[in-house]
């Protein structure tokens, strides 16, 4: 790791690339957001008048939205290499005691990457949603949702400032929240949302604090400010920050310690699994790193955190990936697996950030690609999701089949596919900087390959294990298209980006900066090695899961399948640590607020009470009662009188 | 001639109108058991203004009387006011602060 | 000079001799004690009130033995002539009648009463009697021309602050009474017209011509006493609801054998020692109202409606 360490003086070397004011057509980025803010509006507050239509008024929203990104993008492209960041100042919302927050958008490279890929995505995944909904009678109001989650997370990588970011990033937590929990008369999914929500609000604590030190050590929030001080901040605040920026990244990418939250979202419907919880939110915490690159290139401890937590992560996931038979959560095992590579590219610095960007956009398109693919198989299997009752597939669904084989093979790094451009680059960077990281990421992608095939084998290969009532068939078109273009960029995309005019790293650098580390030995060799494990992983799959028949019911499995089954217990170990002392430590103030508060108080209360019951006797209502204790008073007052005076 | 007799004199009729509030239930009785009590009280001060030689005394008598005739207008309204409502003069019968 | 600075002055020469005032203050004080005391033990209020009379009397005459002959003249006036005149108005309204009973309901309230009483009495006289008391100078030297003159000097000099405070008190003490046992007319008054009306309407018939007035006899005319019809039976009705309600009527049947024993021997004698009946405890009701006029305050009794009179009455 001492190699890591080195990377600050490096990075401090590099120059930004300076934001101009935006002219033109750029000025009106705003629209990006206001268009699907608008649909969502509508959509939820234009009642069931617009059932009928609501599906349609969503998906235009976001289609405007993503013409309007491609129109940017083309303005954007006319402009000199360096010279495309353009901040977009739309008012200043408030000035408290020298703390000005200006509401204004920046879009420069890399939160232009995230407007294409977002809008997109979202978009293929409205239209898939108009198929896969169609018999919901609240699609209405899921259109809406996927419209308000689409602005915020526009507003979350456009906003020029961290409080602005984190009403996206809030924005986004909500319209998850409410995705998640979108079937909510299944308690699961009631419950999924509100764990979701929960582990969100320690990550977003992260955050809070993140932005409070900024104003105490920059006295802004703005990005502007706070990269331009960052290079005279003291490195402990660097560090601090950057480890409370990587718990707030940890909170939304499910990252460790706080991934418990994504598998459990997989109630949700599966386009929100797909848009959410694979392309989109769950990498905004990437986006954040990768953002705060200024912060993170003077802060080496807190990057080698971020190392360490992409790295646990990435393990994790794949090992929970293994094991599960829910194809969604198998699916949400690899997710949280690829997010950690991306954070393992994104701590790596200079080196690693356009990596993790490219990571992310090729993953974005292979992963939406797979959920909706199992989104179509569920949708011609009534529902069912556990992979031991799926089995020979291919025939049945054949346009799915093929675009989740070409998302698969992007996934698991088979050349030309577009995962094996971005993962090389990653697995590459890590060995650069440090061989035990790179071992640990070349294993990963050895597990990939196995769970991935396994779950291929498991739904589309082998033997049918359907049940008796189940009759597969094909989706319509609607949803099939999405797919099929999600396919398409699973197969070019990679290489695409990767050498289509300088490629994203090129295009990324005016943000990112760009490092280059020497191998420890020929990239040819890497790749060679790479390509090794991954082919020795599907092996291993197809040996157990190919050739033998898959039984219906999960056998027992070793100690470790059963601890991935119960996600590595994670949440067992947030019971045991959090949960139960939590809740000793509430009953337990319950219990002296009962007994120790409200006794003293009820206790001085019924001893007052007592008292005065008693000694009311003493008010008999008698005038000459009281006569007599004044007569008396007044002479014991005399004696008093008479004894102070006398010697 | 000494002031003693007169403060003794003073002293018993002050205590036997505070006896006569307290055994009489009859309120207008004990109310006059009360201007017993504060002509004691005036005799006193008479007696004093004489032992020193100046009128203040005479003049504190003096607005005790008058107070006094303040007092005892109230007073029997009040009296007459209960004995309206009660159909009872007696100050026994007039506890109803007392639960 | 007035008569009373004669007065004073007069006084203020015995203090030299102490021989007369040490006579006076030894025949006075007994007086004094004794009213007192007969205020406490007496059962009936207007016996209290009397007793009460004789003590302020006696302190009056020991102001003036004081050499405050203004006080004196002060505490016969307005004490003992408005005060305790004021007080037997209000005995008269709530029933003269009325003795207490000596049952003590309180329990205790009589032993600690005397307890405390005698502890009071024994505390203040050790006091007073233990006091080393010196020899009263006098007010001749704080008042060279009369008591009178001086203290008119003081109340309208050193205390005319006071004196205005006490005129304001006064005030409201008169609007305060006023205000307390003021009444709101609640139902309007009938007229003498639609009371008749109602009678003739509503009533006997034979009443139509009024009620019977109560009894007039030789001896004892009054209110409450009821008059005999033609037959020799008393008429009820002539007696006032209020003194029925009291108890304070008499038997028509006491006079009637009167009517019989004193018609034959008429006695001017006779009428003298009767006089000194109203002392009798049940004749004290009669004693301060006028005797002379029985039939017209009868009539009005009667023809009154009760409801109206009935409420201050009783």
């Amino acid at each position: 790791m001492n190699s890591i360490m080195t990377h600050g003086l490096a990075a401090q070397a590099e120059v930004h690339q300076v934001v101009r004011d935006a002219s033109g057509l750029i000025s009106s980025t705003w629209l990006l957001i206001a268009f699907p803010l608008l649909g969502a509006a509508v959509l939820l507050l234009g009642g069931r008048r617009l059932d009928k239509t609501g599906h349609l008024i969503g998906t235009a929203a976001s289609c405007l939205s993503f013409v309007m990104a491609v129109a940017l993008f083309v303005a954007m492209l006319g402009e000199s290499g360096d010279a495309r960041a353009f901040n977009v100042p739309l008012w200043e919302w408030f000035n408290a005691a020298g703390y000005q927050v200006e509401v204004g958008l920046l879009l420069d490279q890399l939160s232009m990457a995230f407007v294409l890929l977002i809008t997109g995505v979202g978009s293929l995944i409205h239209v898939y949603s108009i198929g896969y909904m169609e018999h919901d009678e609240r699609r209405r109001r899921f259109f809406g949702y996927l419209n308000l989650f689409v602005a915020a997370m526009l507003l979350l990588v456009l906003a020029s400032d961290y409080l602005i970011l984190f009403i996206g990033w809030e924005g986004v937590g909500l319209a998850s929240y409410l995705l998640i929990g979108f079937w909510q008369h299944k308690p699961s999914a009631a419950v999924a949302a509100k764990k979701a929500f929960v582990v969100n609000r320690v990550g977003d604590m992260g955050m809070v604090l993140a932005i409070a030190s900024m104003i105490v050590v920059f006295g802004s929030s703005s990005f502007e400010l706070v990269f331009a001080g960052a290079g005279d901040a003291p490195t402990s605040w660097l560090n601090a920050l950057g480890l409370l920026l990587l718990l707030a990244a940890c909170g939304k990418s499910a990252q460790f310690p706080l991934q418990s939250w994504l598998l459990d979202a997989m109630e949700g419907p599966t386009p929100v699994s797909a848009l959410i919880h694979a392309a989109t939110m769950v990498t905004a915490g990437v986006y954040l790193v990768v953002r705060s690159a200024a912060i993170y290139d003077l802060a080496p401890e807190a990057r080698t955190a971020v190392v360490l937590v992409g790295t646990i992560t990435l393990l994790m996931g794949a090992i929970i990936g293994c094991a599960k038979d829910d194809i969604k959560k198998a699916l949400a095992g690899s997710t949280m697996s690829q997010i950690g590579y991306m954070m393992l590219a994104a701590g790596l610095g200079p080196a690693g950030y356009a990596f993790a960007i490219f990571h992310l956009i090729t993953h974005g398109f292979f992963k939406a690609n797979m959920f909706l693919g199992a989104g179509s198989v569920m949708h011609g299997m009534n529902d069912e999701v556990n992979m031991r009752r799926f089995g020979g597939l291919r025939a049945a669904m054949p346009v799915t089949f093929l675009t989740f084989a070409l998302g698969y093979l992007a996934i698991i790094g088979i050349p030309p596919f577009a995962g094996y451009f971005s993962k090389d680059k990653i697995i590459e960077a890590a060995f650069a900087d440090n061989i035990l990281i790179g071992l640990c990421a070349l294993i990963g992608a050895g597990i990939t390959a196995f769970y991935m095939t396994r779950v291929m084998l498991m739904t589309f290969l082998t033997s049918k294990r359907w049940a008796e009532d189940v009759h597969p068939h094909e989706s319509p078109r609607v949803m099939t298209w999405p797919l099929i273009g999600l396919a398409a960029l699973s197969l070019v995309g990679g290489a695409a980006l990767l050498y289509v005019g300088g490629g994203i790293v090129e295009w990324l650098e005016p943000v990112t900066g760009e490092e280059h580390h020497d191998l420890p030995l020929p990239v040819a060799a890497l790749i060679a090695i790479t390509l090794v494990v991954v082919v020795a992983g599907v092996a291993v799959a197809w040996l157990l899961y190919g050739r033998r028949p898959v039984p219906v019911e999960a056998p027992a499995g070793n100690p470790l399948t059963v601890a991935a089954r119960r996600d590595l217990y994670g949440d067992a170990v947030n019971e045991a640590v959090l949960m139960r002392p939590g809740q000793y430590l509430t009953r337990s103030l319950v219990y002296v607020e009962n007994r120790g508060v409200d006794g003293a108080v009820i206790g001085a209360a019924k001893a007052v009470g007592g008292l005065s019951a008693r000694w009311r006797r003493w008010q008999t209502g008698f005038v000459r009662s009281y006569a007599l204790t004044m007569l008396t008073g007044a002479g014991l007052v005399v004696v008093a009188m008479l004894l102070v005076r006398l010697p | 001639m000494s002031p003693t007799p007169y403060l003794v004199l003073a002293t018993l009729l002050f205590t036997i109108g505070g006896a006569g509030v307290l055994l009489r239930r009859n309120a207008l009785v004990a109310f006059m058991s009360v201007e017993l009590m504060l002509n004691a009280a005036n005799l006193a001060f008479v007696t004093f203004a004489r032992m020193h030689g100046n009128l203040d005394g005479q003049i504190m008598a003096f607005f005790v009387m008058v107070i006094a005739a303040a007092e005892v207008v109230v007073g029997l309204a009040i009296i007459v006011m209960i004995f309206r409502t009660r159909r009872s003069a007696s100050v026994d019968d007039a506890s109803l602060l007392k639960l | 000079m007035s008569p009373l600075a004669a007065v004073a002055a007069q006084v203020g020469e015995t203090t030299a001799s102490t021989a007369g005032e040490e006579v006076l203050f030894w025949i006075i004080a007994p007086l004094a004690v004794i009213g007192a005391l007969g205020l406490v033990f007496s059962r009936k209020a207007v016996h209290g009130a009397l007793f009460l009379a004789v003590t302020m009397i006696g302190l009056a005459i020991l102001y003036i033995a004081l050499e405050a002959p203004f006080l004196g003249v002060v505490q016969v006036v307005v004490y003992t002539g408005a005060i305790m005149m004021l007080f037997l108005f209000v005995i008269m309204l709530i029933g003269v009648d009325a003795s207490d009973s000596r049952v003590e309901t309180i329990r205790g309230q009589r032993g600690a009463a005397a307890l405390a009483v005698f502890g009071v009495i024994v505390l203040l006289v050790a006091v007073t009697g233990r006091a080393a008391l010196p020899d009263p100078v006098g007010t001749a030297q704080a008042a060279p021309e009369g008591n009178v003159y001086a203290i008119a000097d003081l109340i309208f000099g050193r205390y005319v602050w006071a004196f205005e405070t006490v005129a304001a008190v006064l005030i409201t003490a008169a609007v305060g009474a006023m205000a307390l046992t003021h009444r709101e007319r609640l139902a309007r008054r009938h007229s003498q017209r639609e009371q008749s009306e109602r009678r003739f309407r509503e009533g006997d018939p034979k009443d139509a011509a009024g009620m019977p007035v109560p009894g007039v006899y030789a001896r004892h005319n009054a209110v409450d006493t009821p008059a005999l019809l033609p037959d020799g039976t008393p008429a009820e009705s002539s007696v006032s609801p209020v003194l029925v309600a009291r108890g304070a009527t008499r038997l028509a049947e006491e006079f009637a054998t009167d009517v019989g024993r004193l018609g034959p021997e008429p006695k001017p004698g006779e009428a003298e020692s009767t006089a000194e009946r109203p002392t009798e405890p049940s004749d004290a009701a009669t004693s301060g109202l006028p005797d002379d006029s029985p039939a017209a305050h009868g009539t009005e009794e009667t023809d009154d409606e009760p409801e109206q009179d009935g409420g201050d009455a009783r």
